[in-house]
């Protein structure tokens, strides 16, 4: 508890952890009042973007739409402030099941060595055998598109970075006297784990985890953008910019700035919740490295 | 030394094998008719009538599952990956065509993202705490959170929508024709060696124009990473011994930091940089689709989203071996290049 109020306290003396406090806050708040702030239509779906009208146009920002409408007239800013819901949801959900996964197989291989260590990290190692982005694609693709699906994947690809992280870092734990001590008083092995290794070596997977919160929502959106990931009309933000691509560059060499919106609010959301999480993850970083704690 | 480098490379064919497991596993869930098109190497096989049964039969698809496996292993060693359904050619086909025009992009991509991150990270580490180090922090956190879909729209926009200097593709439509036609020698597949070794300066040029949005996309996502590693290692060689020394002995601040302390923080640059060129390798999918790049990323994406299983599997086969190898080459040149390694 001391420690958290020393870690709050210093990163809320950096200007820098600041600025990433306040838009990571900020985004959470437009995803927990999406309702208030974009009210829907269809309150048993309120993740499909209602359509005004059906051409395929984009219509500039006006009143009732305040960001403009995108091709099929789903209004961008209803679609901004749903992303921003299924952007965090992914994320908690990705990452926390990732957590689950990766922080039991990289604590049990540390923990017990030996031939289950080797096995654990072979199968990791197999998991790591494909570039992530190539890897997620292939179990969409046998297990079929769709936002629920999307997750699925991800976890299976991720889990490895949390169990290799941990791993290396409760092997360096696992050598202090303390643990000896508590080995040779009789500490049951459960025990000594969540008590002694996982509360000292966790520190690096919240700091990975933290800057995963940027990372693994934007890599759906990119699924999306392909069309791998959520349903047409789906309010995603990779959907939206794939909306755009259509629209920026106009071949019959009309005002290319015709249809900005269609790219601006989008990719200024995107942008802006990255750069939130990875400045708080930053900070985190530089107050959390043991290092800087001596 | 030779122990771990013999140790890495005798657990490369354990890895291949898994990895050849892990895509199985993948196969297992899908119908054998779904997976028909991975085993023919002709679309006429399917179309006969009852093809299906006899086809199933014939590569034992209703077999128990280590029959199933040993005869993917003996397809997939003979080099048959089956037949894409979206490309209309094999799949080992569309892996010797397309396969050039990625690696050309990765290799071109690598160039900016040493250069551009390791300079960059060597600036910040020798102002330590100081303005230009706080300016490339900020840009570093920018570079992390741009996504390359972003990113490459926004190129798109400004260099092909509003320029209208850098059209997207890997050749112009003239180019293009002669590149396809008999005429051109194709000695490496790379556009850019290839035009220059058939004498043809203008259709290289072209190909450079056509690299240089994707290129960019590519290697903006890395160099941020590469910058704030050679940041913190070229700080932590800063403060070594051996540096004050060479200080002491009275050498230039610009021998001390290229000489004694650059050299040793390239060392786990290196390492990264290695990794990074694995890591472009999964960026090429959004990069090519977006810059209709005709490379083995705009395939993939292409295949997966009209379900030509075929296509996915065959290809997440060479990204595979791809990054299966490349981080043994990366382990085993790291041991090579640091002393520490070597002698330890």
């Amino acid at each position: 508890m001391e420690g958290l109020v020393k870690v709050l306290r210093k990163m809320f003396r950096n200007p820098v952890s600041i600025a990433g406090i306040t838009l990571v806050l900020l985004f959470i708040f437009i995803a927990i009042f999406a309702p208030l702030l974009a009210r829907p239509e269809y309150p048993w779906n309120p993740y499909m973007m209602p359509q005004s009208g059906l051409s395929a146009v984009p219509q500039p920002p006006s009143p009732q739409h305040i960001f403009g409408t995108t091709q099929g007239q789903y209004g961008i800013y209803y679609g901004v402030i749903w992303g921003t819901r299924t952007a965090i949801t992914v994320g908690v959900v990705v990452i926390g099941l990732a957590l689950i996964i990766g922080v039991f197989i990289g604590t049990m291989a540390a923990y017990f060595g030996g031939w289950i260590d080797e096995l654990l990290m072979r199968i990791t190692d197999i998991f790591l055998a494909f570039p992530f982005f190539v890897g997620v694609i292939v179990v969409i693709t046998i297990i079929g598109p769709g936002i629920t699906n999307v997750m699925w994947a991800l976890v299976i690809f991720y889990w490895m970075t949390y169990a290799r992280l941990i791993r290396g870092s409760i092997l360096e734990v696992k050598e202090n006297q303390y643990i000896m001590a508590a080995i040779a008083v009789g500490t049951p092995g459960s025990r000594i784990i969540t008590r002694h290794l996982l509360p000292n070596s966790i520190y690096p997977v919240i700091i990975q985890a933290s800057m995963d919160m940027a990372t693994i929502p934007l890599t759906a959106a990119a699924l999306s953008f392909l069309g791998l990931g959520a349903p047409v009309g789906y309010a995603d933000w990779g959907q939206l910019a794939s909306f755009a691509r259509n629209w920026i560059v106009t071949p019959s060499g009309g005002n290319p700035f015709q249809y900005w919106y269609t790219i601006f609010f989008p990719s200024v959301t995107i942008v802006l919740y990255a750069l939130g999480w990875n400045l708080l993850g930053d900070t985190l970083r530089d107050i959390l490295d043991p290092r800087m704690l001596i | 030394m030779l122990s771990f480098i013999i140790r890495r490379l005798l657990l490369l064919p354990v890895t291949i094998l898994g990895l050849t497991l892990l895509i199985f596993v993948f196969m297992s869930a899908l119908s054998p008719y779904a997976l028909l098109s991975t085993y023919v190497s002709n679309p006429r096989q399917l179309q006969a009538p009852g093809a299906a049964q006899n086809l199933i039969k014939e590569y034992g698809l209703d077999k128990p599952f280590y029959v199933k496996y040993v005869n993917y292993l003996d397809q997939i060693i003979h080099g048959n990956l089956g037949w894409s359904q979206t490309m209309n050619e094999t799949v080992a086909q569309v892996i010797e065509t397309r396969f050039p025009a990625t690696l050309e992009l990765a290799l071109y991509s690598i160039i900016p993202i040493i250069f551009v991150g390791i300079w960059l990270g060597v600036v910040a580490a020798v102002h330590h705490n100081g303005f230009l180090d706080q300016v490339l922090r900020v840009v570093a956190l920018i570079g992390y959170s741009v996504p390359a879909f972003v990113l490459g729209l926004l190129l798109l926009f400004i260099f092909y929508g509003v320029l209208g200097w850098l059209p997207p593709g890997r050749l112009g439509l003239g180019f293009e024709m002669i590149y396809n036609s008999p005429v051109f020698h194709h000695y490496t597949g790379l556009v850019t060696i290839d035009s220059l070794l058939n004498g043809r300066v203008w259709m290289f040029l072209d190909a450079l124009k056509h690299l240089i949005d994707p290129v960019l996309t590519l290697s903006f996502l890395s160099w941020a990473g590469l910058l704030r590693i050679t940041r913190s290692s070229m700080l932590e060689s800063l403060g070594q011994d051996y540096v004050r020394t060479a200080r002491a002995k009275g050498l230039s601040e610009h021998v001390v930091i290229t000489k004694h302390a650059r050299r040793n923080a390239l060392i786990p640059a290196t390492t990264v940089a290695g990794l990074m060129f694995i890591g472009i390798l999964g960026g090429v999918v959004i990069t090519e689709t977006i810059f209709n790049y005709p490379g083995v990323g705009s395939a993939i994406a292409q295949a997966s989203e009209q379900l030509d299983y075929a296509t996915v599997l065959g290809l997440s086969l060479l990204f595979g071996l791809i990054t299966v190898v490349g981080n043994l080459v990366v382990d085993v040149s790291y041991a090579l290049i640091d002393p520490r390694v070597r002698l330890g």
